[in-house]
């Protein structure tokens, strides 16, 4: 009992102290802190990027594109094989047609908001099942288009990063003039930075002939997608590949999300090893200038245990506010960031935004504590095992 | 100079926290060097590319081609030097996780106009030999462990060839170059392409044009965006460094998120370090206090406590700059997707510069404060 009752005295008066070593704390914190805010927010770069591909795509959907494509940009499909996917087994019909949609997948330059330089914005030309296949997609201002003329819908994404889309505008491409009639909205997936029109409007202005590039069709259950991937692989009419769009876009968002949370765990775990030394500094400072103060209690009969316990105590506590500071920071800065990347397997733009999770803030703050604990053990130790006598002649 | 060894001994008066203090700095310089290495990466050597090379793309966008005619109307312009056309092809090879980059060029206007990609002579006459040949990047040859005389099938995904999905080269040369070139890319003939593709035959992606004055670099890219007005492919033409640039803002601001985790980063490693030196000073005061009795100048005495924090940050920053360039040195450790991952000259000096300040500014207030030390003060102290 007397042992738990001193080291709570100690660290008390500890905690109580700390305001007045209110530099060296200070360094400690502002420290960790730093550590913290790098590695959530370049975390949540990466967690943002990979929840806006994630979410794209239903496992009830089947993307369909010639075989040896490695994404809907270098895909290609005939107006003849197009007809022959859509009459696969394993589609939902409604009544006589396909819930399915030919696309063209193009880009467009079109400057980035912010930076003026030209960027690849993704173009899908679509047919007028698009909107069936997937449910998402809802119109938030003015209307869709009309099939049959130069008019598009423009994504959230793309009309909040990229220059001009905004509802009632002009974009002149080439010889191309398109009009902004609506905006939609696709719960945040990787579509809102598209673009869309007529498919075949698109064929025409870019020249592609009667020629799409895949095909998004809706399967009538999601158990009946190796039914339609198989029927289709084994027709020797057509050459395609079929995959269930969830795979797919997850498969396109690895490469960029892995190397993201390399470098955020690298530079953290670098970050990391120095606030280690500068916590371990500061309560090496810490100890040293209390030197004869803990002299003192050991020679007034307090035992180790309990000094050790105090200074341990400290370094943690100034890690988690360091930590928790962090993480605020962190949140109120990049939470809901808008931004967008180059997606280099389409070779197009994606909006996302950052997202700081609890569970980041979590891993923060675990990170935080983990080097309070690092950076207090030998000061710790040191304090501890401080002789009496000499530490009682320190000036 | 002859107080370097006082210097070094006042140093190790607190041998762990010297050594804390020097880690903390190695490791913030460490984090500096490769930082900016992964700044440079993501810009694609925008510092290499040519002041007197213009690309031509095409108006809508870049994936669109443009037809191989325009070659000769743009070589009979006048301040033009030479003219050549490049094709991205984007080919698999063996997994699509290999990722390289494959340009599809006329071998002849090519080399001449990127002189700093060096080839053998006999590999270039190898290559203009065979049809089929393709010369290689020397870090993409050793990523694969190829070598001269290698056949290498690779999978068109955007082109297809007549027969089958697969085309066949031969390594006839690599290529080797300053840092900052980018080693890993493929290039091989435009006829074995345009021969033996399904479709697309007579477009190229897009024109590399060398001009005579760079000064004209604006002049003559709208003279040539006003040839091709109104036709079916209108082009858009920017110098080629533009063009780079373009490019790495698509990605986004990988500069300034870098530079920003950089400002943290040294701002706490100068809290870290002024910290340490203020209490190292202020237990020194004593010391102080008996080298000023002995005839110290105050000047003196300012030099010795700055060179002191200079000293730790020299020794601790050029270790972590040196550590960083060591391990830039490997290579890229992503496989391919930085392929110029070097450290670049430009900014070890503003690092060795940044190093030297870091030491003058943790020093600053501790060595004011021992300068402005009243010897009676000083040893009455303790």
């Amino acid at each position: 009992m007397d042992f738990i009752k001193q080291t709570f005295a100690v660290t008390l008066l500890n905690l109580q102290t700390i305001p007045q070593r209110f530099g060296s704390s200070g360094v400690a914190i502002v420290g960790i802190a730093g550590v913290v805010i790098v590695l959530v927010s370049v975390l949540s770069i990466a967690q943002g990027f990979s929840a806006a591909m994630e979410q794209t795509g239903s496992p009830s959907r089947a993307l369909v594109m010639r075989s040896g494509a490695d994404s809907e940009m270098t895909s290609g499909l005939g107006a003849t094989e197009v007809d022959l996917i859509k009459q696969a087994p394993g589609l939902l019909r409604d009544g006589q047609t396909a819930v399915a949609s030919a696309e063209l997948y193009v880009v467009i330059d079109i400057p980035k908001i912010g930076t003026n330089s030209p960027a690849n914005v993704p173009m899908r030309g679509v047919e007028p099942q698009a909107t069936a296949v997937r449910n998402e997609f809802s119109i938030v201002e003015g209307r869709m288009f009309q099939f049959g003329t130069n008019e598009v819908v423009v994504g959230r994404g793309a009309s909040v990063n990229f220059q001009g889309l905004k509802v009632g505008n002009t974009i002149r491409s080439g010889q191309n003039t398109w009009e902004v009639v609506g905006m939609f909205e696709t719960d945040g997936s990787v579509a809102e930075t598209e673009i869309w029109c007529d498919s075949k409007i698109l064929q025409g202005a870019y020249r592609r002939g009667n020629t799409y590039q895949t095909v998004l069709a809706h399967l009538d259950s999601s158990d009946s997608f190796d039914r339609f991937r198989d029927s289709l692989t084994s027709n020797p009419q057509v050459n395609v590949q079929v995959r269930r769009e969830t795979e797919y876009y997850a498969q396109q968002s690895r490469a960029l999300s892995s190397l993201i949370r390399n470098i955020g765990f690298g530079i953290a775990a670098l970050m990391g090893i120095g606030a280690v030394f500068g916590a371990i500094l500061t309560m090496y400072t810490a100890v040293s200038t209390r030197a004869r103060e803990i002299a003192t209690l050991r020679a007034l009969g307090f035992n180790t245990t309990s000094v050790l316990v105090s200074v341990l105590s400290e370094s943690i506590a100034l890690a988690a506010i360091g930590g928790a500071i962090g993480g605020v920071l962190a949140y109120v800065a990049f939470n809901g960031y808008q931004t967008s990347t180059m997606n280099f397997s389409t070779f197009s733009q994606v909006a996302f935004a950052f997202q700081v999770t609890p569970q980041l803030l979590g891993m923060g703050l675990t990170y935080a504590l983990a080097m309070g604990l690092i950076g207090g053990l030998f000061p710790a130790l040191r304090a501890a095992r401080l002789p009496i006598p000499s530490a009682l002649r320190e000036l | 100079m002859k107080f370097l060894p006082l210097l070094w001994s006042s140093l190790w008066r607190k041998k762990v926290r010297t050594i804390f203090t020097l880690l903390s700095v190695f490791i913030a310089f460490l984090l500096f060097g490769l930082l900016m290495t992964i700044r440079g990466a993501f810009s694609f050597g925008v510092d290499i590319a040519g002041l007197d090379r213009l690309v031509l793309i095409h108006k809508v966008s870049l994936i669109m081609p443009l037809p191989v005619s325009y070659k000769d109307r743009l070589a009979a312009t006048d301040g033009v030097t030479m003219v050549s056309h490049q094709t991205w092809f984007g080919g698999v090879y063996q997994d699509p996780a290999n990722f390289f980059a494959q340009m599809v060029v006329e071998p002849e206007p090519f080399m001449k106009i990127y002189p700093e990609f060096k080839i053998p002579p006999d590999q270039v006459k190898a290559w203009l030999a065979d049809r089929q040949g393709a010369i290689v990047g020397v870090d993409l040859a050793k990523r694969f462990k190829w070598k001269i005389g290698d056949r290498i099938p690779i999978v068109g995904t955007i082109w297809q060839p007549k027969q089958g999905q697969v085309w066949d080269f031969n390594i006839v040369g690599m290529y080797d170059g300053d840092s900052g070139v980018d080693k890993t890319q493929l290039f091989f003939r435009y006829d074995y392409l345009d021969e033996n593709r399904l479709r697309g035959e007579g477009l190229v992606g897009w024109y590399v044009v060398k001009i005579a004055d760079p000064s004209q670099a604006s002049a003559m890219g709208a003279k040539f965006d006003s040839m091709f007005a109104n036709s079916s492919a209108e082009t858009k033409t920017t110098t080629e460094k533009g063009f780079v640039e373009g490019f790495a803002k698509q990605i986004g601001d990988i500069g300034t998120i870098m530079i920003a985790i950089l400002v943290a980063v040294l701002f706490t490693m100068l809290l870290v370090a002024a910290n340490t030196m203020a209490q190292s000073v202020r237990e020194r005061t004593s010391e102080m206090g008996v080298l000023k009795t002995l005839g110290f100048s105050n000047a003196a005495v300012l030099t010795l406590v700055l060179s002191e924090s200079v000293l730790i940050a020299v020794i601790g920053g050029s270790l972590g700059l040196g550590l960083a360039w060591v391990i830039v040195q490997q290579g890229d450790p992503t496989n391919g997707m930085l392929p110029v991952f070097v450290l670049p000259q430009r900014d070890v000096v503003i690092g060795g510069v940044m190093i030297v300040v870091l030491g003058l500014i943790a020093g600053a207030l501790p060595a004011f404060n021992a300068m402005n030390l009243k010897i009676t003060n000083a040893l009455r102290r303790s």
